[in-house]
């Protein structure tokens, strides 16, 4: 479905990506975090892709799945093409290197909630954000609750429950 | 100054004699102060809908022409808790609104009553992970449960009229000021 704008991308900065693959007409590129601003903003602005909308924005991990562990996935749409592209990043979970990518909110500001959601419920940094708080937890709450070593049965109630009665 | 002489005319007289009457009939019926005044409550729920999910649209259901809560007299949902006396916690609970909830519900005055609308109030429903409060019975009282993922509005009727049935036997000081020692 937006073959050429994968291969646009491709041609365009082929140092940059690891791989690409297409699952039902879904054409993606696993790309290298470093240029990703850049990266974006080409895909905005260039005439062959245009992808003027950020659709979403969300990180995943593959906790004891695949190697690495973290990954952000970009969903982006373009309205005047009618086409769609997924980027994803991978992220090494090693404690020497901080867990983070280039925040893309200056090319579309839908970023701005979308990565403090990620940073929120995994704990992935977007540097340069310039607000990066938790959007849906509050701010009490400890660690981040989508990642897959979550305590399962791990609560963290803001009041106690009534006499006689308890959290679960 | 008597009431004959504030109201002045006839007409308004007879208004007043009527609603006297209506009082001591009221309590010829009934046979004691604390049945009028359980009649008068039952009939008159004031409620404070605080609608946090999808049982919302089925709230509005019940709240419509078709199933009409207020013929059972629960016709207008106060949106302060100050005026309200019926706490109607309809959808999901999150511990981050847990607080807000238990505020609401001290800042109703007596006396009051809750009812929790849905499985997601009454149990957690089917969210049973790091974010949900496990049935709001664990931070406030509940006074009945409505089961449902949402309830028909045939239940929450039901549960309006257990409430009312609950109210009828309830036993509590009208002016808690005056009785106590």
């Amino acid at each position: 479905m937006s073959k050429e704008a994968l291969d646009r991308l491709v041609e365009r900065y082929p140092d940059e990506i690891v791989s690409t693959h297409a699952d039902h007409g879904d054409e993606t590129a696993v790309v290298r975090p470093a240029r990703l601003v850049e990266m974006m903003t080409f895909l905005r602005d260039d005439e062959g892709t245009s992808f003027e909308m950020l659709t979403d924005l969300t990180g995943v991990d593959y906790l004891g799945v695949k190697e690495p562990r973290f990954e952000v996935v970009y969903h982006l749409y373009s309205l005047t093409k009618n086409h769609r592209l997924r980027l994803k990043v991978e992220l090494e979970d090693d404690e020497d290197i901080p867990l983070e990518v280039p925040s893309i909110m200056e090319v579309w500001r839908a970023a701005y909630w979308m990565e403090r959601e990620a940073w929120d419920l995994y704990g992935i940094r977007f540097s340069g954000h310039p607000d990066l708080r938790r959007i849906l937890m509050y701010e009490q709450f400890r660690g981040h609750p989508l990642r897959k070593d979550y305590e399962m049965e791990d609560r963290q109630p803001l009041i106690p429950p009534r006499e006689g009665k308890q959290h679960l | 100054m008597s009431t004959e002489s504030l109201l002045g005319n006839e007409a308004t007289t007879t208004t007043v004699e009527a609603a006297e009457g209506f009082f001591r009939k009221l309590l010829n019926r009934n046979e004691t102060v604390q049945d009028a005044v359980n009649w008068s409550r039952r009939w008159s729920f004031f409620q404070y809908p605080f609608v946090t999910a999808c049982c919302g649209m089925e709230y509005m259901a019940t709240a419509g022409p078709r199933y009409d809560y207020s013929r059972f007299g629960a016709e207008l949902p106060r949106f302060s808790p100050r005026q309200a006396d019926l706490l109607m916690v309809v959808g999901t609970i999150t511990h981050k609104q847990a607080p807000i909830l238990r505020t609401i519900y001290e800042q109703m005055a007596d006396p009051k009553w809750v009812i929790s609308f849905g499985v997601c109030a009454s149990s957690g429903g089917f969210y049973r992970n790091y974010a949900t409060v496990q049935g709001i019975d664990t931070i406030i009282p509940v006074d009945v449960y409505i089961p449902g993922c949402p309830p028909r509005p045939e239940a929450v009727l039901d549960a309006i009229m257990m409430l009312q049935d609950k109210i009828k036997t309830e036993r509590r000081p009208l002016l808690p000021v005056v009785e106590s020692p």
